[in-house]
């Protein structure tokens, strides 16, 4: 098991989500974030005040996944939120040492592994 | 009246010029600060329906209107519309202010007269800006604002306020139904059609990331519509008076049946339609403010709420981008008041419509709509193609995926703060660029 944490662009999350949905990924967390990576500088100016904006948006994606999804999920999130210019963010993976799920109790790759809600 | 004029002048050691009420001009001076306010109102509507990276964008299209086309009238606008009697154009008398001075027209001084009339020009502008948020240039906005009040609204202010053709053919059209809204609205669908939609529209939905601001906006839009349509009877009088209560009744009585039509289609009254729905009463009742009974202000209010609603309902799902929906509300809104008032005008106050025996009112309130619509898109169509040569209209998809808040105007509409480093004068770096082509941004070493 592995976590997947990617930093991504705010304005290509929508592209993100649907290229992860595509890839059949479930169980996402996501947080808006700041961070600074080796992008542009942002300058922006309020009431005469120049100031240059060192801290940029950005968009955490958090998901836990069985070693089988490692490579599609990180695959999908590179489609989603690649433009080809710098700061499009990183993806880290990370090992996993035990994951539960709270409804079931279940553990490891059983947690991870999406259930369609019952409704459905 | 008059005997209050040499003790004035007592006081004062001003002459009153010869004809101008005390009350009136009161009033006048009210209403005008009233219109002057739903621009900004406007602002509030319009940027809590738009995504947050849009939002000071779309609410600077409607401040810039104030400046750019509040100017132009002035200079030469008021003239165009006002200036001499020929059916169909103003003239160049009146341009620089030439010969507006504090003499009085009608019952209070030319001046107040010409600044009432520019917050109409002014707020006429802003409405278009709705259909286009989120990708239209923003120089290109402030041309496209400048020509069109200049030939496409005072020219047809001209016609039914100034002496023109329409006037002349026996319209009614109290406080602008044609003037502003239909002619706003068919603009706002022709530019609509000449951008083309937004990247993502029909992929994400369009959400308001501000339904409050929603509500201010329309809170302060109908307060100041009381000055536009009770301001338009120019004097304090009765007929101020009946378009008074119409401006209250209309908008209560769309309000109402915005709510149930939601409750019975989906069991859930929602805030943004009801707002909406506000603006249809509102935009409905001002052809007939002044011609029409209260009751029939609320069966207008009540039967314009219907195409608006099936408009807004079904316009998101086709190619068409007007964002905002200048075309449902307020073209389809002016359509329905200007066609409504020619069923409900009463002879009691000066012209029978249809529901008393004159039929004719209906084709003649007709021939306003389809001129205006007429004039108002070839014209605005025009503007477009040569504005269209020299820069152009439509910003870049990247920008547009940022947000024209940051790509456009170089703020955002609500900062942290953090990571913010003060940059001073004298240490700028010459590798950065505050302006670079709508691109507030320079490349990292």
């Amino acid at each position: 098991m592995k976590l997947i944490v990617a930093i991504i662009r705010p304005e290509r999350l929508p592209e993100t989500l649907h290229a992860l949905f595509q890839a059949e990924v479930r169980g996402i967390s996501v947080s808006r974030i700041q961070g600074h990576g080796g992008e542009v500088e942002r300058v922006e100016t309020y009431r005469g005040t120049t100031v240059k904006m060192e801290l940029v948006e950005k968009i955490r994606l958090e998901i836990g996944v069985s070693e089988d999804f490692v490579d599609r999920t990180v695959q999908a999130i590179i489609q989603g939120a690649r433009t080809h210019e710098v700061g499009d963010g990183k993806i880290f993976v990370m090992p996993l040492e035990g994951v539960h799920r709270i409804r079931t109790g279940e553990q490891n790759e059983q947690a991870v592994t999406p259930v369609l809600s019952e409704q459905h | 009246m008059s005997k209050v004029i040499p003790i004035m002048i007592a006081l004062t050691g001003t002459a009153w010029a010869e004809g101008i009420q005390s009350g009136d001009t009161a009033w006048m001076l009210v209403s005008t600060a009233l219109v002057l306010l739903m621009t900004p109102a406007l602002a509030f509507f319009y940027g809590g329906l738009v995504p947050q990276k849009n939002v000071l964008n779309t609410m600077m299209m409607s401040l810039a209107s104030l400046g750019v086309v509040g100017i132009l009238w002035v200079m030469f606008g008021y003239s165009l519309a006002f200036g001499g009697s020929n059916a169909y154009f103003g003239n160049t008398d009146f341009f620089f202010l030439n010969g507006v001075g504090l003499e009085a027209k009608g019952n209070i001084p030319h001046v107040l007269f010409l600044c009432f009339q520019g917050s109409f020009a002014v707020i006429t502008a802003a409405l278009i800006s709705g259909a286009v948020i989120g990708r239209m240039n923003f120089q290109a906005y402030l041309a496209f604002i400048a020509c069109w009040s200049l030939f496409i609204y005072a020219p047809m202010a001209h016609w039914v306020w100034g002496g023109g053709w329409l006037a002349g053919l026996g319209a009614l059209d109290f406080a602008g139904g044609t003037v502003v809204h239909i002619n706003a609205g068919i603009a706002a669908l022709v530019v609509t059609l000449f951008l083309g939609p937004r990247e993502e529209h029909g992929r994400r939905a369009l959400l308001p990331h501000n339904v409050p601001f929603v509500l201010l906006g329309t809170a302060l839009l109908w307060f100041g519509w009381f000055g536009f349509n009770a301001g338009s009877a120019l004097e304090a009088n009765s007929l101020a008076a009946l378009a008074f209560v119409n401006t209250m009744a209309a908008p209560m009585a769309s309000l109402v049946t915005w709510m149930l039509i939601d409750l019975i289609r989906t069991g859930k009254a929602t805030a943004v339609g009801a707002a909406t729905a506000v603006i249809v009463g509102l935009v409905a009742v001002t052809p007939a403010a002044g011609h029409v009974t209260p009751l029939s202000a609320i069966v207008i209010g009540f039967l314009a709420t219907f195409p608006s609603y099936y408009a807004l309902t079904v316009r998101p799902r086709t190619k068409l981008d007007d964002s905002l929906d200048v075309f449902a509300g307020h073209g389809l809104g002016g359509i329905s008041g200007a066609l409504l008032t020619g069923v409900f005008a009463s002879a009691k106050f000066g012209t029978a419509g249809a529901l008393e025996g004159n039929i004719k009112l209906v084709g003649i309130q007709l021939v306003a709509v389809l001129a205006a619509m007429a004039f108002s898109a070839i014209g605005t169509l025009a503007i477009l193609k040569v504005i269209s040569i020299f820069v152009p209209l439509r910003i870049d998809n990247k920008d547009e995926r940022r947000g024209l808040d940051l790509t456009a105007h170089g703020e955002e509409a609500y900062v942290t703060g953090e990571g913010a480093i003060l940059v001073l004068p004298d240490s700028l770096p010459s590798s950065v660029t505050i302006n670079g082509a709508a691109n507030g941004v320079k490349s990292a070493s």
